[in-house]
């Protein structure tokens, strides 16, 4: 069966699409700082909290009700792999974020089980960052962060939280899980922002 | 002897002798004789008991009891680096002459 994956126009890729220090692969490696969290979806709830302590929250039938993309992206892993074309389902963070009143410049996204990590509000918003829900068709499973996770393709993937359970929305900066043990603060694969030094 | 889990569907682990290589290394000990106390159950294990997610960007133990993280070990491109805010105590034996 011919596969026809939208997003780069058939053309083949290479070597020079990948960022520095990469290397391509058509696995689906996991990765995982802990335990696979199992959520159930009439408990699951995503929450976008301000800077002032008001709280946005979607219950799984509100936010799979949400108008959804179905980005194609590359992702970049910061233990090397990168994955191509990977075709996804999601709500964007535009859409999450419209009626939200805020002055905040950065986002911890807060996963269940615990994990958090730390990007700039303005690389979540202009159709940048989704939450998303299911991967190449099927259901997001949960070792690749189902229910839903977050997904920032232009920044290495740990800042792509799985599990995610709340957003919230920060005047200041708060540094995240492994943004708090050497790596990056930024991630930029491009600008192979992978240690704390770089 | 080493014990892990290998289920398709669970992140997997390993124990927590696979820390005693990389931090033997830089701290010149053999750490396979320590004990720590988890800052959340506050309980006292071998290193070997922890539970090392090592399929990650560094190497996270866990307390196999309440599963808070104890230790984290990062190698970036010119250090080590050993995040113990997880752990309460991390107790060694006193070399013998």
């Amino acid at each position: 069966m011919a596969v026809i994956t939208r997003g780069f126009g058939g053309r083949r890729r290479d070597d020079t699409d990948l960022p520095p220090g990469q290397y391509r692969t058509d696995d689906f490696p996991v990765l995982s700082a802990g335990p696979t969290p199992r959520i159930n979806l009439d408990q699951w709830e995503l929450a976008v909290v301000t800077e002032t302590g008001e709280r946005s929250t979607w219950s799984w039938p509100e936010f799979t009700a949400l108008p959804a993309d179905e980005p194609t992206v590359d992702i970049h892993c910061v233990t090397h792999w990168s994955k191509f074309g990977t075709r996804w389902r999601g709500v964007s963070v535009d859409t999450l974020l419209a009626d939200v009143e805020s002055a905040a410049e950065y986002v911890v996204a807060h996963s269940y089980g615990g994990y958090t990590t730390n990007i700039p509000l303005e690389d979540l918003l202009d159709g940048q960052a989704w939450v998303a829900y299911e991967f190449d068709g099927e259901p997001l499973v949960p070792v690749h962060g189902g229910p839903a996770r977050l997904l920032v393709p232009h920044l290495y993937f740990w800042k792509s939280a799985k599990w995610l359970r709340a957003l919230e929305l920060r005047l200041d900066d708060d540094p995240g899980f492994w943004e708090t043990a050497g790596y990056h603060n930024y991630g930029d694969p491009w600008r192979e922002q992978r240690y704390r030094a770089d | 002897m080493s014990t892990t889990n290998l289920e398709a569907d669970e992140a997997p682990w390993v124990d927590g002798n696979a820390l005693a290589g990389p931090l033997g290394e830089i701290l010149g000990t053999d750490l396979t004789v320590a004990e720590l106390t988890c800052a959340g159950c506050r309980t006292t294990r071998p290193l070997a008991a922890m539970r090392v997610f090592d399929r990650a960007p560094g190497l996270v133990a866990r307390c196999p009891g309440c599963e808070d993280v104890v230790m984290r070990v990062v190698r970036t491109a010119s250090r080590v680096l050993v995040d113990l805010r997880g752990a309460l105590v991390l107790s060694l034996p006193v070399p013998t002459a």
